[in-house]
């Protein structure tokens, strides 16, 4: 066995990304499809950076109104009041129940930013061919692959409260435009986790380091 | 031995034959390359059968009820996606009705349908591709999510009226650990052996590809 470590794209060899399989493309710019699953071949997500880019500034854009906008409004005999995410998170906490005020504010606003922060980090680390830390920031991209979802919870929250509260006229609950926003801020993001291709992270490694093993 | 290249890093590498329970781990990155947890196929079916029959209960039946100055109303999960469509947020019900119900229905019956169809080696090239399918369902599927936000709304709306959970959620909670328990138990690797290759290919292109590379 060779000493320096070898990836398959060194290698000449592309690895299905659904079932694991290791083929050898005739022409490794065109690797075509899967045999046994039928997904397609890549052996780097095509334009991985500039997608990734694209997605993530889409959704930069989107957390502006998604934390201005209200989410939700509430007619109570005949007022009315509306109120935006960090609107909610402040109601929880006044009624007292200060963990799922927490809770709310970790999965609306800490995690959408966090993800934000994160794939920009990834994405420029990649691109100067950083090749430090690469345990860390692989880590760091399974935190935002597996949490990301999680920024779900508040269109969740307003969608069932709005099926429940609708007492006409005495008292109910209406979307706002903000919960549009906010959930485009979660898919966005995720679609940016997916397009991402981690294994840029390792590729700068096997230019210089690798070498001299 | 097998030779596979690490998902998250790309580095090529033999993957041991593991023993039951075992599991492998890339040495560059410790990404899980492979697990192999005892009578995969067989348990898994079990619990996605149970799990199918769990999420016929959870969609069909009442999430939590509410009453307020002598009226009541309740809510289905469905329900709660047709509401944002009659309240005009209709995009956000298209996306709440994808990852509340069509997301994890979707991998359920995909699942079923590759477990039981995979029993008979060699399965059909089909499989393979409803594999695929559900495992591109599965970050879609936000059963979990969607419990936590129920709760986080019962509380908030426990404010203003008297709410009482119903069946629906006990049965969401369920899928949840259902979900869960799929996922460990099941071993796609075993899937991916018994399918048949399109157009007639076989494996054997697969050991040269490997010897190729000079491993």
């Amino acid at each position: 066995m060779n000493a320096a470590p070898l990836t398959a794209a060194q290698a000449g060899l592309v690895s299905c990304e659904t079932c694991a399989l290791l083929l050898r493309p005739a022409d490794p710019a065109e690797p075509g499809y899967c045999p046994r699953c039928g997904g397609k071949l890549e052996s780097r997500h095509h334009h991985s950076i500039q997608y990734t880019w694209a997605l993530l500034t889409a959704a930069a854009i989107c957390f502006v109104p998604a934390n201005v906008l209200p989410v939700l409004s509430t007619t109570t005999l005949g007022s009315s009041d509306a109120e935006n995410i960090m609107g909610g998170v402040v109601f929880l906490y006044t009624s007292g129940s200060w963990p799922l005020a927490a809770i709310v504010l970790i999965a609306s606003i800490m995690i959408p930013l966090g993800k934000l922060v994160a794939l920009a980090y990834l994405l420029i680390t990649v691109q100067r061919g950083s090749v430090r830390g690469s345990r860390e920031r692989i880590r760091l991209y399974r935190m935002v692959e597996f949490i990301g979802r999680w920024s779900m919870l508040d269109v969740f929250v307003d969608t069932f409260t709005v099926a429940l509260v609708q007492l006409q006229p005495l008292m109910f609950v209406a979307p706002g435009p903000g919960v549009l926003f906010f959930a485009a801020v979660v898919i966005l993001t995720m679609i940016a986790a997916e397009t991402f291709d981690q294994r840029l992270i390792w590729d700068s490694l096997g230019n210089g380091e690798g070498q001299h093993g | 031995m097998e030779t596979v290249a690490c998902p998250d890093c790309d580095l090529l590498q033999y993957l041991p034959q593991l023993p039951p329970g075992g599991k492998a781990r890339c040495p560059r990155c410790s990404s899980t390359l492979a697990t192999r947890p005892p009578d995969s196929l067989d348990r898994a079916l079990a619990l996605t059968l149970t799990a199918a029959i769990v999420l016929i209960v959870a969609n069909t039946s009442p999430l939590m009820g509410l009453s307020a100055v002598g009226r009541q109303a309740s809510t289905t999960i469905i329900g709660g996606a047709y509401e944002m469509w009659l309240q005009g947020q209709d995009v956000t019900a298209m996306v709440v009705a994808f990852c509340a119900v069509i997301a994890p229905a979707s991998y359920i019956l995909f699942m079923l349908t590759v477990l039981i169809s995979v029993r008979r080696p060699p399965a059909p090239h089909w499989v393979g591709e409803l594999l695929r399918w559900a495992e591109s369902m599965q970050p879609w599927s936000m059963s979990e999510v969607m419990m936590l936000g129920i709760l986080v709304a019962l509380i908030k709306i426990a404010e203003l009226a008297t709410v009482e959970p119903g069946i629906g959620i006990y049965s969401v909670g369920a899928l949840i650990f259902l979900f869960a328990a799929i996922m460990v138990t099941f071993d796609p690797r075993e899937v991916w052996q018994r399918v048949e290759w399109a157009e007639g290919e076989q494996p054997q292109q697969h050991a040269s590809a490997a010897a190729e590379a000079g491993l």
